[in-house]
């Protein structure tokens, strides 16, 4: 069953047009990687599908009906880069913002929620770190926080913007076992991904981007010399030799 | 109450609410919004009052609200389109500041409402210009409205706190899980707004956004809590009130610019002494490990 369905996605940033026709779809308990040169639209194609950007044209379905109804199964992760580490709140207090779609308008957080927002932070090995001030966090502990954060969601369907993006080896192998028992769990992830030593280590599909699909589909298939150079053009200095 | 009695308690007001918005506002990197703000809203209370030829409260209020939200789109309006956000902060609140000027001095010049009283504030006049409120008895109009606008505030800081932390925080990740970013953002413009004119009175256009930034940023300084940080800022509000007014009283001079000034005074101090972030923590700090050093030393 498909979990996702993009179909002629076309979006711009400011006048300069970031994706092109993009259309695919991704299938329940896959572990896509999202690869392509800076300025492909990747970070992009997460916030349009989302609606955090707007799109010129083109439709998104998850689980075959629109966001709006399906928010509580689709969760996020943003680029640890994106927010301000020091703002005046601690680890556990991070982690249980993922709940607050779910605690409601008028509502203060409970016991039920703290707990839960406690065993996500246990399950990034994180759960020392629970009254820390997170500008104390090294970058790959806040990473985990992050996910932890998504992880309490208990959503279907995720998108992660580089999660493993200047991350100790540590956090970088948490991540990924999380990753894995997410998919063994039935769910779905894409993360966007840079990379390329370890995409064939790390995901079962692929979707290679530059500003349109240059292919997507199993790892195998797709993760190939020729594709790989397509999709970053002459600007590759680096790729594995197979 | 005394005349001093009700010029700090209507200072302590100001700081109250001013501290409390100004909390969130500099988390969410709005500081130059309510700079802008402060005086955009000077157009909305002369509109307002060339509309209904009165300088009461709700009439101020919905002036400020329309004039405030009108300078946040345009702000966001402009730097959608390509102009950068601070050039276009400059450009829409200096703009429509201007015409609250021309208007003010064109159509409605009068004792009640001149543009040094806009910038400046009175608050010496506030006791006198009173209004009967039940069970209460007289009570000066600008406090009154203060009094009004701070239980706002309180209740829409309160019944919302958690999207304001989190739209705070991270607004992609309270976006994706159905959070309204965008009305919150106009509905916390609306309180600052708010906040703003009903502090105009007493403080005026340019020492209310002392009030509304530098207790918060001294406030930040001391902790890491979110809440304890926007108490303190409330806090450090009022007593910059009280410092202010006494200042102003030994060295006979504008009540107003001593508060600004009392809130500087704060700040710096905060700036020395909190323990997490300040210079001589820090420096106390460097010493003792340098001292622990030199033990390990001696003992070897």
């Amino acid at each position: 069953m498909s979990v996702l369905q993009v179909q002629d996605l076309n979006a711009s940033y400011r006048k300069n047009k970031v994706l092109h026709d993009v259309t695919f779809e991704v299938e329940q308990g896959s572990l896509t990687s999202i690869v392509g040169p800076n300025g492909a639209g990747k970070s992009t194609l997460l916030k349009v599908m989302l609606e955090l950007h707007p799109k010129l044209s083109g439709d998104v379905s998850f689980f075959g009906s629109s966001l709006s109804r399906m928010k509580t199964r689709v969760g996020y992760v943003p680029q640890r880069g994106s927010v301000d580490w020091d703002f005046p709140t601690d680890a556990l207090d991070v982690v249980m913002m993922g709940l607050y779609g779910q605690v409601g308008w008028f509502k203060r957080p409970n016991k039920h929620h703290k707990e839960k927002a406690m065993a996500s932070l246990d399950q990034m090995g994180m759960a020392d770190y629970a009254d820390r001030q997170i500008s104390q966090l090294s970058g790959g502990q806040q990473q985990r926080v992050f996910l932890a954060r998504a992880l309490v969601q208990n959503a279907d369907l995720y998108f992660m913007d580089e999660p493993l993006a200047g991350v100790d080896a540590a956090t970088e192998r948490a991540i990924m076992t999380t990753l894995n028992d997410l998919k063994m769990a039935g769910k779905t992830v894409m993360v966007v991904h840079h990379d390329l030593q370890t995409v064939e280590d790390y995901f079962d599909h692929v979707l290679l981007l530059n500003r349109t699909v240059i292919a997507h589909g199993k790892t195998e298939d797709v993760f190939t010399k020729e594709q790989v150079y397509r999709a970053y053009g002459g600007s590759l200095r680096w790729m594995k030799e197979a | 109450m005394t005349y001093t009695g009700w010029i700090l308690l209507t200072a302590s007001l100001v700081g109250l609410s001013c501290g409390i918005v100004g909390g969130f506002l500099i988390l969410r990197r709005m500081a130059m919004m309510a700079d802008a703000i402060s005086h955009t809203v000077l157009l909305g209370i002369v509109t307002a009052y060339l509309v209904t030829r009165e300088l009461s409260g709700p009439h101020m209020l919905i002036g400020a609200i329309i004039a405030g939200l009108l300078t946040a789109v345009l702000v966001q309006w402009f730097h959608s389109r390509g102009v950068q956000q601070d050039a276009s902060i400059g450009v829409v609140f200096t703009t429509l500041f201007a015409i609250g000027v021309i208007l003010i001095a064109t159509h409605v010049g009068n004792a009640h409402l001149d543009t040094k009283h806009a910038l400046m504030g009175e608050i010496t006049f506030v006791p006198w210009d009173v209004m009967h409120v039940p069970l209460l008895g007289e009570v000066p109009k600008a406090t009154f409205m203060l009094a009004a606008v701070l239980l706002v505030v309180v209740i829409v800081i309160l019944a919302f706190y958690k999207e304001w932390k989190i739209t705070s925080f991270d607004p992609a990740l309270a976006a994706s899980i159905g959070i309204p970013v965008v009305l919150l953002h106009y509905v916390f413009m609306s309180l600052v707004s708010i906040t703003t004119v009903a502090s105009f009175d007493a403080v005026g256009a340019i020492m209310v956004v002392a009030m509304l930034i530098t207790p918060a940023a001294a406030a930040y300084l001391w902790t890491d809590k979110l809440s304890i940080m926007l108490v303190l800022s409330g806090a450090f509000g009022v007593m910059s009130a009280f410092m202010g007014y006494y200042i102003a009283v030994w060295l006979d001079t504008s009540i107003s610019g001593s508060m600004a000034f009392a809130t500087g005074i704060v700040f710096v101090v905060s700036f020395l002494c909190s323990p997490k972030h300040g210079m001589l923590s820090r420096h106390v700090h460097r010493f003792g490990a340098r001292r622990s050093k030199e033990n390990i030393k001696g003992i070897s």
